[in-house]
């Protein structure tokens, strides 16, 4: 059992190296792939469309695996124990694991072959590419997958039909009443449904698709048409090497996944397991499970899977648990506000048996761990919105079907291994990897496990963060003084003195060494200047956008020089002038201020720097003005306090010079505009944006931009980074889409008129300070010996610079 | 005792420091919001660099604070115990405001460190 080969190279066969690699399989394992790339994930294939790259969708594959892309295996030679390859090849196994997947299936109809179908990059490539000459397009077949495919060509600039062969869309997860509010959801957004219709004929003129006939004769006029209505498993390979496949096709295997030879087993799309062939991730990945602990000497079988399903796709949502009927039905229906909600109940009405909702999909994960089970209250109260909120759910139910994970193991991983938040749970169960529909559970469950997350800011304050950033906005409070005396006990200390300084910033925007203001801030806030190990402090002027004239650059240098500072370029194209006491920072700054720089903020949590690339003034590649993009933004950001520091980054092509996907925001040009990402992070846990939304105006970014810095400075927790913030957001990204760009909570006026205030209200900090002999007071190294120098302060030298040494 | 004259007690912002030279020994002086005066060694013993006078003044359980700038450790202005780490902890000394209104610091050890 040495050598394992699988052939195929989707997210099945991914699963089941990476199980096999966690579970210290010491073999080798060569994963052979038809396609010209590795795995990468399907369910978010959509995404690729909007601006998420390959790279992202691609999964990671563990090390010391062999992997041969681009490689058809032609043949098994079962008595020999290898599989011959098409380049003329051979490669020996021990055990073979076929995971060849499916293919679309395209039904035999006149002009078929000129139709796209929706399953790997490639086709997306394609479709992406007809779509530019196209104004209509047409989907064949109105399941999840053709919904999919639907709102794909919307995005891309289509008007878009569904012919659905059944009598009504997703017949496979709702039923006729939930298929009348889908349709009417869908169609209000513009498409054309065409339900209990078939396709006779792709109409073209030999190379170009013209339309779509339907059996009546009528035709759908379209440039695109895309084929979604099913798969066959592909199990060619498996057919002509004698294993035993299904009368439909598929490849027949036992409980263990086992074919009709003990040394093939057969996964995913391409298996018939218990008569069925699988087509979802959730059951695909229980597959590989089983076939993994099978290789290491285990036991699991594959008993089927819960083919329960939660969507949202075309902004509706769309749910289905357990069974799809039952003795006794319950409904709920609001056709105003587009939502259908049915529980399917034993004729005792005691069980629950499944359900469908269309439009709210919240009864999912309240009830589906339910199913099978006693009801836990009246149908009639479990349909109503927001009820079933605080079931205890039982320990054998599941709560990821993705990766059969139940709650009785969430529980255990709270208690026994202390994992205290969601990001902890994912890490140790697996729960919640996959699609992500059971996040919501899983912090249920983690309140109701009695894990007191403590979300008090410190002993002087019960409250967090945002609840005293709303306190500070709702209840007009302006100093520390106020909101600690009304709202908090004690004096405050070195938590709560900058976090609220930094609501009071972000609020008001008053000078930071105001008043009491100034004893609220660390060192290097009260300073202005970043406190090294020596307790000297570091000067960074602003330069936006990384951009300057020789003279400014000439002045720097002059600066540095004159103070004998160490200078030293930053990652954030700016210069850094280190060894500076704090009685130079004022005279430092006075030359900086008459040479018309400004505080570049390196000491506060604010904004920081917005990079650029050079941009298409002088890049041969670029699209767009990528430097006076940053400078625009910048400037109108600068000084803007924020629970943690802000970096941000302009690149103007997709080569991304500029690194922009590492940053808190982060914008990449286009042809069209610019693509704006959100939640990137370099540091001590990297995380690439997420895109938010592409092709936008630059008066589209910025006031996404704006609303996003606002949302994220109210609710944050203290020193959150967008990056952590975005992943502890309840809805993520959609959430976030829906409340910066669709107003969902109809605050997006009083964002824009904060940003606004912001920017109305903004003075440079160093200049002020230079102006008020009050504020200059502090900057002394002794109070009873102004002008004597810190006598603790020495400098050695190394390469050619001075670098601090301790005396200890 | 021996008195050394600061400054007058109104160049002392409420709940913050300043940093005194005296007899050659860099003394962290703060004025707590109550108007109550603490002096400690300005020596910051982790970090071995002189910057305890700069950082962030409060409480802890009622008992006066100063915060490290550095690396945040929080000492006792009472005792000059480091509160997070009991293997650390700064000279105290005395203080008090003089009949002239000034602001005057002694250094002899109200609580010498270590004790």
């Amino acid at each position: 059992m040495n050598r394992i080969v699988v052939v195929g190279y989707g997210p099945t066969a991914h699963r089941l190296v990476e199980t096999l690699t966690a579970k210290g399989f010491d073999g080798t394992v060569t994963v052979i792939g038809e396609e010209p790339r590795p795995a990468y994930d399907r369910v978010a294939l959509t995404s690729y469309l909007s601006g998420v790259t390959l790279e992202d969708l691609t999964y990671e594959m563990p090390s010391g695996i062999v992997t041969r892309l681009n490689t058809r295996v032609t043949g098994i030679d079962r008595e020999a124990g290898l599989v011959t390859l098409a380049d003329g090849g051979s490669e020996p196994y021990d055990v073979l694991v076929l995971a060849t997947g499916s293919a679309p299936f395209v039904p035999p109809v006149p002009g078929a072959e000129h139709a796209f179908v929706y399953r790997t990059i490639d086709d997306l490539d394609a479709i992406r590419k007809a779509a530019k000459n196209a104004v209509e397009g047409v989907v064949v077949g109105g399941g999840l997958l053709g919904l999919e495919a639907a709102d794909a060509l919307r995005a891309l600039g289509l008007k878009a039909h569904i012919v659905e062969m059944s009598p009504w869309l997703m017949p496979r997860q709702v039923d006729e009443g939930g298929g009348a509010v889908l349709k009417s959801h869908i169609e209000g957004l513009g498409l054309g449904v065409h339900a209990g219709a078939g396709v006779q004929e792709i109409v073209h003129d030999g190379e170009q698709v013209t339309g779509l006939r339907k059996p009546d004769g009528t035709v759908l006029d379209a440039q695109v048409v895309v084929f979604s209505a099913g798969i066959r498993p592909r199990d060619e390979l498996a057919r002509s090497s004698g294993l035993e496949v299904g009368p439909r096709g598929g490849i027949v295997v036992d409980e263990g996944m086992l074919t009709s030879d003990p040394s093939i087993y057969a996964v995913g799309e391409c298996a018939l397991a218990g008569g069925m062939v699988y087509g979802l991730v959730a059951p695909c990945n229980s597959m590989a499970d089983v076939v993994a602990d099978r290789i290491m000497g285990g036991s699991k079988t594959f008993d089927g899977a819960d083919m329960s399903t939660k969507l949202k796709l075309l902004g509706v949502e769309v749910a289905q648990f357990g069974a799809m009927e039952g003795a006794l039905d319950v409904t709920y229906m609001d056709p105003v506000g587009g939502v259908y909600k049915k529980l399917f109940i034993s004729d005792d009405a005691r069980t629950l048996l499944g359900g469908i909702c269309v439009g709210d999909a919240s009864p999912y994960t309240s009830l589906r761990p339910f199913v099978g089970k006693e009801l836990p209250a009246s149908p009639s109260d479990l349909l109503f919105s927001g009820a079933g909120a605080n079931l205890d759910v039982p320990d054998e139910a599941q709560v990821c079907s993705c990766n059969n994970v139940c709650a009785g193991d969430i529980r255990t991983a709270i208690a026994d291994q202390g994992v205290t938040d969601v990001p902890g749970l994912k890490a140790c169960t697996r729960a919640g990897t996959t699609c992500g529909s059971c996040v919501p559970l899983l912090k249920q469950l983690l309140e109701k496990s009695g894990v007191e997350v403590s979300k008090a800011l410190c002993e002087h304050f019960t409250y967090s963060r945002a609840e005293l950033f709303d306190i500070a906005r709702v209840r007009g409070v302006t100093t520390f003084s106020e909101l600690i005396g009304q709202h908090g006990t004690g004096r405050g200390c070195d938590i709560c003195k900058p976090a609220v300084a930094s609501i009071l910033a972000s609020l008001h925007n008053g000078h930071v060494l105001e008043g009491e203001r100034a004893t609220l801030q660390d060192t290097n806030d009260k300073f202005l200047a970043n406190i090294q190990k020596n307790g000297t402090y570091s000067v960074v002027p602003r330069i936006p956008g990384g951009e300057i004239t020789p003279e400014k650059l000439i002045v720097i240098g002059e600066v540095a020089r004159d103070f004998g500072l160490y200078t030293k370029i930053t990652g954030g194209q700016r210069i850094d002038l280190f060894g500076a006491t704090v009685d130079q920072l004022p005279e430092i700054w006075r030359r900086l201020v008459d040479a018309g720089f400004e505080s570049g903020h390196a000491y506060g949590k604010a904004l920081r720097t917005v990079k650029s690339c050079v941009g298409s003034t002088w890049c041969r590649y670029g699209v767009q003005d990528s430097v006076g993009m940053a400078i625009a933004l910048e400037l109108r950001y600068r000084g803007l306090r924020s629970p943690h520091k802000l970096k941000s980054a302009v690149s103007g092509c997709a080569r991304e010079c500029a690194e922009a996907r590492s940053k808190d925001f982060g914008i990449i040009a286009t042809e069209q505009g610019w693509n704006l990402y959100v939640g990137g992070n370099g540091g001590f846990k990297p995380r690439h944006a997420d895109l938010l939304a592409n092709d936008l105006s630059s008066e589209e970014l910025i006031r996404t931009i704006d609303r996003f810095l606002m949302f994220y400075i109210r609710t944050a927790d203290r020193l959150q980074r967008t990056a952590a913030w975005l992943e502890s957001l309840d809805g993520g990204l959609d959430y976030l889409r829906e409340v910066i760009m669709e107003d969902s909570l109809g605050i997006c006026a009083d964002l824009d008129a904060q940003m606004e205030h912001h920017i109305a209200t903004y003075a440079d900090e160093w200049a002020a300070t230079l102006d008020d002999p009050d504020k200059l007071d502090r900057f002394v190294s002794f109070v009873n010996a102004p002008g004597t120098p810190d006598p603790s302060i020495v400098f050695g030298n190394e390469r050619g610079q001075i670098k601090p040494v301790m005396a200890r | 005792m021996n008195w050394t004259s600061i400054c007058a007690f109104d160049a002392l912002r409420p709940e913050s420091g300043v940093c005194a030279l005296v007899e050659g020994v860099q003394v962290a002086i703060f004025r707590t919001y109550d108007g109550d005066l603490y002096a400690l060694a300005n020596l910051d013993p982790y970090s071995g660099a002189y910057v305890l006078s700069r950082g962030i003044v409060g409480t802890r359980k009622g008992e006066p604070t100063v915060a490290s700038p550095l690396h945040k450790q929080v000492y006792s202005l009472v005792t000059g115990r480091c509160l997070d780490d009991e293997t650390l902890s700064v000279p105290v000394y005395s203080v008090r405001t003089g009949d002239t209104g000034h602001v005057e610091v002694s250094l002899e050890q109200r609580v010498k460190a270590g004790v």
